[in-house]
């Protein structure tokens, strides 16, 4: 069948499926089971309340569980134990042990705190700077959409964008990559293969996500930023501030709280970050990260443990986060 | 602000060209690779995709007719022609016939050949050559031309990356694959979420706010983590590698933004409307389809906007759960990813590809910005 088909049937499938489970289920549960009639009708309909709401949640908890709770617990089994002819074998924390002593896992772990000092902070502070400035401007609102515009780009589109950018032709003819060119331009000796110069390649990728990510952040930072009360910068001019003063003394503190939802969003993009590396260098010359780490221990050396090891690393590198957030929605709901 | 005092007019100039400089920073990758899409290979090659806006001095080497094309003309021997064998003929500045100068005589000017003769060349790239005795080298006298060429644009990248039925790298098939892999789960996980947003936002039970706190902390979870566990799982129900695997992939990835996004949008709807209605006797099935459905029509637009991006962009679930070893299920990403493998050099064709696999998110986004940006506004944590 011609997957087209396939998957119109699919929608029409899965939508019906989808619509007459909730119907169905409610019409069963008011006619059949607690008929709100009777001799009993007010404790029936009192009971039907109660079932009601796992009836509507029971779809979403169970993917929500199967797709994303259940994983957690079986990847950290998979950690700790060895894949053999016989099932799965408990070895302890050996897969860790094999893992900390590859010296590319180190790498990869270097590699993933640079970018997570890096791409947060950059796409944070142009972020910033572009909403501080476009919001003063008559054309602010399309300079902004365009600075927007990558966020809809996927990361491997993007990949293939920045290796344009980063493309190196043999010395003497044209460069036809922007980098290059202008690195001549400005009196490089010699064009450079940017993404196999150990160390700084990780700064070209890098700067794809900061690319992409910067939007994001001017967004979110424009809505804090016209939430500041006017009274507080116009007391502020009135008193002689500069407009440096006024952006960092006044409206960078207030809107502190949404840098920070920020900064930890863009943190947690970084931390999964793995179709750039994958697209543009495959971790090679020193570029590997995490994410591209764990891929390659599982579906190209097929080794599940170490693979699931390097996962729990990501999970644990997550988790702080996890229970702040969790630990603010707590706080919001009260 | 502009009127507020302590602004000051040179402040507003640094402003203006500041945001010009930013805007022009992050539009100039894609423009670069748009360009670069119109371009033919060699193009591409041999010049910067910035040049390609402008009329540019190209040095062409080109070859003047072959010996047998000549002609006795009283004592002389003698070939004629137009040296340009398309019907674009640039005018000519310089011209050579050795690579070692290529720029040796201006149109016009006769030049001596090595092999005896008089080669005269008009700006208009008709040629002359003479000699007094038979040519007898078979190839043709190869001439170096320098001439300004206007820009020029070609289709043909296109043509072949989509509609070329014979080209295995092509995007066709790709293209309707993601369309198939994105399409259900988009539609399917904002059904099954508002139901689950309407029961958490408006419907009282014990546990409710234990609920939430898991949907919040699940929204950081990584996907990194779901690979292989659940593709056993899903090898051990038989589905195995396909279009069910990444559709129930993607929900399930999908669930924890689309519950949090509808639930923070309904809670925030008037408690008036859904109590009247429940006291007027609506079933609380009514009160969702009804109400509470229509009324979240821009929250429900915005997930739709995200999981359509996400999912049409993504590589990693699709490489896991759907593109089995026939290649048959390959998506866009996974197709560009391969040509970067294969023929990374090969930029008329990678552009291209990329570019159409850019260009659906890119009219979603453009047409939809607005309800993009309020659900990012409501799905970042406070």
């Amino acid at each position: 069948m011609h997957p087209a088909i396939l998957g119109i049937l699919t929608i029409a499938l899965g939508v019906g499926a989808c619509v007459s489970y909730f119907f169905l289920s409610n019409l069963f549960l008011d006619k059949v089971l607690f008929p709100p009639r009777g001799p009993n009708a007010g404790r029936n309909i009192n009971r039907a309340n109660l079932i009601r709401p796992w009836l509507f949640l029971f779809p979403a908890l169970f993917v929500l569980g199967l797709y994303l709770a259940y994983p957690v617990f079986a990847t950290l089994w998979l950690s700790v134990t060895e894949r053999t002819s016989s099932g799965n074998v408990w070895v302890g924390f050996e897969n860790y042990a094999q893992m900390l002593g590859e010296e590319k896992f180190w790498e990869a772990m270097r590699n993933n705190m640079l970018w997570l000092i890096v791409v947060p902070a950059a796409s944070t502070g142009f972020g910033l700077l572009a909403a501080q400035l476009t919001d003063r401007i008559s054309w602010g609102n399309i300079a902004k959409s365009l600075i927007f515009m990558p966020m809809a780009i996927s990361f491997v589109g993007a990949a293939v964008i920045w290796k344009l950018i980063y493309d190196t032709r043999p010395e003497g003819t044209d460069q036809i990559g922007l980098l290059n060119a202008l690195y001549l331009f400005f009196g490089g000796d010699a064009p450079q293969t940017w993404l196999t110069l150990p160390f700084w390649n990780n700064f070209f990728l890098m700067a794809v996500l900061v690319w992409i990510q910067t939007g994001f952040a001017m967004v979110i930072l424009s809505a804090a930023l016209r939430g500041i009360p006017e009274e507080t910068v116009e007391a502020a001019i009135v008193d002689g501030a500069n407009p440096f003063q006024v952006f960092f003394k006044i409206k960078v503190p207030q809107i502190m709280g949404t840098i920070v939802v920020v900064w930890t969003t863009i943190t947690i993009i970084v931390l999964k970050v793995f179709d750039i590396v994958f697209a543009m260098t495959n971790g090679q010359w020193e570029t590997q990260v995490l994410a591209n780490y764990m891929y390659d221990k599982m579906f190209r050396a097929n080794d599940w443990g170490v693979g699931s090891a390097s996962a729990m690393i990501i999970m644990l590198l997550v988790t702080p986060i996890l229970v702040w957030n969790v630990r603010n929605a707590r706080k919001e709901m009260r | 602000m502009n009127n507020i005092a302590g602004t000051k007019s040179s402040l507003t100039w640094a402003v203006h060209i500041s945001v010009a400089v930013l805007v022009i920073a992050w539009l100039l990758p894609t423009v670069g690779l748009f360009v670069s899409s119109f371009r033919t290979a060699d193009q591409i090659a041999t010049s910067g995709w910035w040049k390609a806006l402008f009329s540019q001095e190209q040095t062409l080497s080109l070859r003047a007719a072959p010996a047998e094309e000549q002609v006795q003309v009283g004592n002389l021997y003698v070939i004629e022609g137009q040296i340009f064998e398309s019907e674009a003929r640039p005018e000519i500045q310089t011209w050579g016939i050795s690579s070692r100068a290529v720029d040796a005589f201006i149109p016009g000017d006769s030049a001596e050949l090595r092999g005896g003769g008089i080669f005269t060349l008009d700006v208009d790239g008709t040629y002359r050559i003479e000699n007094t005795e038979p040519f007898d080298v078979s190839r043709g006298q190869r001439v170096f031309i320098t001439a300004e060429v206007p820009p020029e644009f070609t289709l043909n990248n296109y043509y072949t990356v989509v509609f070329d039925p014979n080209n295995i790298e092509g995007m066709s098939k790709a293209f309707i694959n993601t369309l198939t892999v994105t399409i259900p789960a988009t539609i399917i996980p904002i059904l099954i979420a508002a139901f689950a947003a309407y029961a958490l936002a408006w419907m009282e039970f014990p546990g409710r706010a234990l609920l939430i706190a898991a949907v919040v902390g699940l929204l950081v979870v990584p996907l990194q983590l779901a690979l292989i566990p659940l593709l056993k799982f899903h090898n051990d129900i038989g589905i195995g590698k396909g279009y069910i695997g990444v559709w129930l992939a993607h929900t399930g990835f999908g669930m924890p933004m689309a519950i949090y996004l509808l639930r923070n949008y309904m809670v925030g709807l008037p408690r008036d409307i859904i109590e009247n209605a429940r006291v007027d006797g609506a079933t609380e099935f009514q009160i969702f389809i009804k109400i509470i459905l229509p009324l979240s029509f821009p929250a429900l637009a915005s997930f739709a906007i995200f999981q359509f991006l996400w999912t049409w962009n993504d590589l990693l679930v699709s490489l896991v759960f759907l593109i089995d070893s026939t290649g048959e299920t390959t998506v866009m990403t996974k197709q560009i990813v391969e040509i970067l493998g294969t023929r990374g050099g090969n930029w008329e064709i990678l552009a291209t590809a990329a570019f159409v696999s850019i260009i659906v998110p890119l009219i979603v986004f453009f047409a939809m910005q607005k309800y993009l940006v309020r659900g990012m506004l409501a799905g970042s944590v406070k």
